[in-house]
């Protein structure tokens, strides 16, 4: 999970450096970052123009000069050809509605927050709190590497099973095209889960304890005071990190679904992003995986404006 | 917490209270167990004997410990180049942008800047868009960065959200030493580094971890930017093991192991023993790590979150 992130473009509060003096300072000081700008430059908005191979047929072989140029062959390609959009509608399938699991799961490190918040044990809570962190420092490699010493046919869970004698065959968990949308989001939970309650836990020890006490005289009992003060508390928390992830909803990232992917469970597996690589890298399309590049880019950040604009107006304040 | 008042009523409710409690321990053991465990059964089955590793009966505790499959490790064939890129990634890019990020952050603090708002902003609005995957690996390509060390490096040194974080930093520290270093006639860069700087170590500590820990990670350039198998990384290795059974029987046979047999003795390699003996070296860095500057990864999180 990224945290959102802080925008201060407004002025510094307190004016810096000795204001507007000489011109040859003031240039001097943009001198002196402008190595850096040529890598925004070339790393962020240089790239905008590999669009343009989306236009042409290209082979890397003969250069983009040397290629045809096409038009809008391969955007018209991905609604036109019965192949391409059958594939196309399983992906999309496949990216929302894994996006659409990891949505509904929002609420788990909430849960997870205000549960833990009733433990009372101190070093209880830190050894939880760190064991349950840690997945989500690890790469996808080893959460994959995980997964197949727990789950592939010969790993941890089959043996235990077979030597019980539950089974008599192994089961084949990963090589399955079966829940493969459930596996995946269960592995984003295990990773996430534990980190995801942070901010959560931040939030709760910054709740006035004058509310609980009122509440207690009250009579309010333990779940009461869960359920009509914690909860409310961290409302406006949830719902920007839940807004934010559907601004996310095309970006599944393709590492954990392409350390994942097999023979088997290819078909429900391919997100939009694995997709994308799997078309252009792997099937050498480059200029077809351009143009769907490009389009989802595109998407994204329409979204986000959209989202945007609908936090502001339900909350006041927008959210990027 | 549960409160022993001698009402029906207060009895009731702290029975309740005390089957919750239980029920909320059990819980939060069992999560810790599934999230720990693993790490755990990786590392015991990476020091037992090989023969009984691959049957899968190390499950609770080390069985025939020895420690051999750590130096046979690095006797598999690109095994110590794939440490030395990923440890060289690691300390360059780190590096790199821990500097990029106190710099930029601070200069974008200076308004007599020519354009300093401009320059902000662009900087920031890379956050918010991507050209995509394959126009990226296009540009790359131009640019002459596929299979070269430098795509591990340049394209992590500005890092809009790190320098966010700076600037907002360094407004928040007071104002009164840099006006005092400038009366006495210290240029901005001196003040730079004599002044803010070494005030900035808090934030920069939380940039240099969550760097590092992105840096030594990170995967996906290395398969679809490199395949000159001197850049492979420890964790493309790694991968490259789990997956590809070609690729780690002839490692093993390099280390003096035959996957293809039974394995026989206790030390000889097996695809468990070389698997789980590379993950761990892979995890060790972030294991060992972790628990000590757990606070900073929790301060950078916060720090990310003050809007939110």
């Amino acid at each position: 999970m990224t945290a959102p992130p802080v925008v201060t473009d407004q002025p510094s509060r307190i004016a810096r450096g000795r204001g507007a003096t000489s011109r040859r300072g003031s240039k001097k000081l943009f001198l002196s970052i402008v190595p850096l700008l040529v890598l925004v430059f070339l790393f962020s908005y240089f790239p905008l123009y590999g669009w343009v191979y989306s236009l042409f047929d290209y082979r890397p072989a003969r250069g983009l000069s040397g290629s045809k140029f096409v038009g809008l062959q391969w955007f018209q390609l991905l609604v036109s050809s019965p192949t391409q959009v059958s594939q196309i509608v399983q992906v999309m399938a496949n990216t929302l509605g894994m996006s659409f699991l990891g949505i509904a799961s929002s609420v788990l490190p909430l849960a997870f927050a205000v549960f833990l918040n009733e433990v009372r044990s101190k070093w209880f809570r830190n050894t939880v709190q760190t064991l349950t962190t840690l997945p989500n420092f690890i790469s996808w490699v080893l959460v994959y590497m995980i997964a197949f010493s727990m789950f592939s046919s010969t790993g941890l869970v089959n043996n235990v099973l077979v030597s019980s004698g539950i089974i008599t065959i192994p089961v084949k968990f990963l090589d399955s095209d079966t829940h493969v949308w459930l596996a995946m989001a269960g592995w984003g939970i295990w990773k996430t889960l534990g980190w995801g309650a942070i901010l959560y836990l931040a939030a709760i020890s910054g709740i006035d304890q004058a509310l609980y006490e009122s509440a207690k005289v009250d009579g309010a009992g333990r779940f009461q005071t869960m359920w009509y003060i914690t909860v409310p508390q961290l409302m406006p928390t949830y719902f920007v990190l839940l807004m934010l992830s559907v601004a996310n909803i095309l970006n599944n990232g393709m590492e954990q679904y392409y350390v994942f992917q097999n023979a088997f469970n290819k078909t429900h597996i391919q997100v939009l992003d694995l997709y994308v690589y799997n078309v252009g890298i792997t099937g050498n399309s480059l200029s077809l995986a351009t143009a769907v590049s490009m389009l989802k880019s595109i998407v994204s950040v329409v979204l986000l404006l959209t989202v945007n604009a609908i936090a502001k107006r339900v909350r006041g304040t927008s959210i990027v | 917490m549960a409160t022993t008042t001698t009402t029906p009523r207060g009895t009731q409710r702290s029975v309740r209270d005390l089957g919750f409690t239980i029920f909320n321990y059990a819980v939060f053991l069992l999560l810790a167990l599934v999230c720990g465990y693993p790490f755990y059964y990786l590392i015991i089955n990476s020091i037992s004997a090989n023969d009984v590793s691959a049957l899968g009966d190390v499950r609770w505790w080390p069985v025939g410990l020895q420690f051999s499959n750590y130096r046979q490790a690095f006797s598999l064939q690109g095994l110590p180049q794939a440490a030395l890129v990923s440890v060289g990634r690691t300390v360059l890019g780190t590096a790199a942008t821990v500097l990029a990020s106190a710099y930029l952050g601070f200069m974008f603090t200076q308004e007599r800047m020519w354009k300093r708002a401009l320059w902000y902003r662009l900087v920031v609005l890379t956050m918010y868009f991507n050209a995509g995957l394959i126009p990226v690996f296009l540009i790359m390509k131009v640019l002459g960065l596929t299979n070269n060390f430098l795509v591990y490096l340049l394209p992590f040194v500005v890092q809009p959200f790190f320098i966010i974080l700076v600037k907002t930093y360094v407004e928040s520290l007071p104002t009164s030493l840099e006006e005092a270093a400038e009366v006495d006639g210290a240029s901005v860069f001196k003040i730079f580094w004599q002044i803010v700087l070494p005030n900035m170590t808090p934030i920069l500590a939380t940039i240099a971890i969550f760097s590092a820990v992105a840096q030594w990670n990170s995967f996906q350039d290395t398969l679809i930017y490199v395949t000159d198998q001197s850049l492979y990384t420890l964790q493309f290795l790694l991968y490259m093991y789990i997956n590809q059974a070609a690729s780690l029987a002839q490692a093993a046979q390099q280390a003096g192991g035959n996957i293809g047999a039974v394995a026989s003795a206790a030390t000889s390699q097996t695809a468990t023993s070389i698997r789980t003996t590379v993950a761990v070296v892979v995890v060790a860095p972030i294991l060992l790590i972790y628990p000590l500057f757990q606070r900073f990864f929790v301060k950078g999180i916060m720090l990310g979150a003050v809007k939110g």
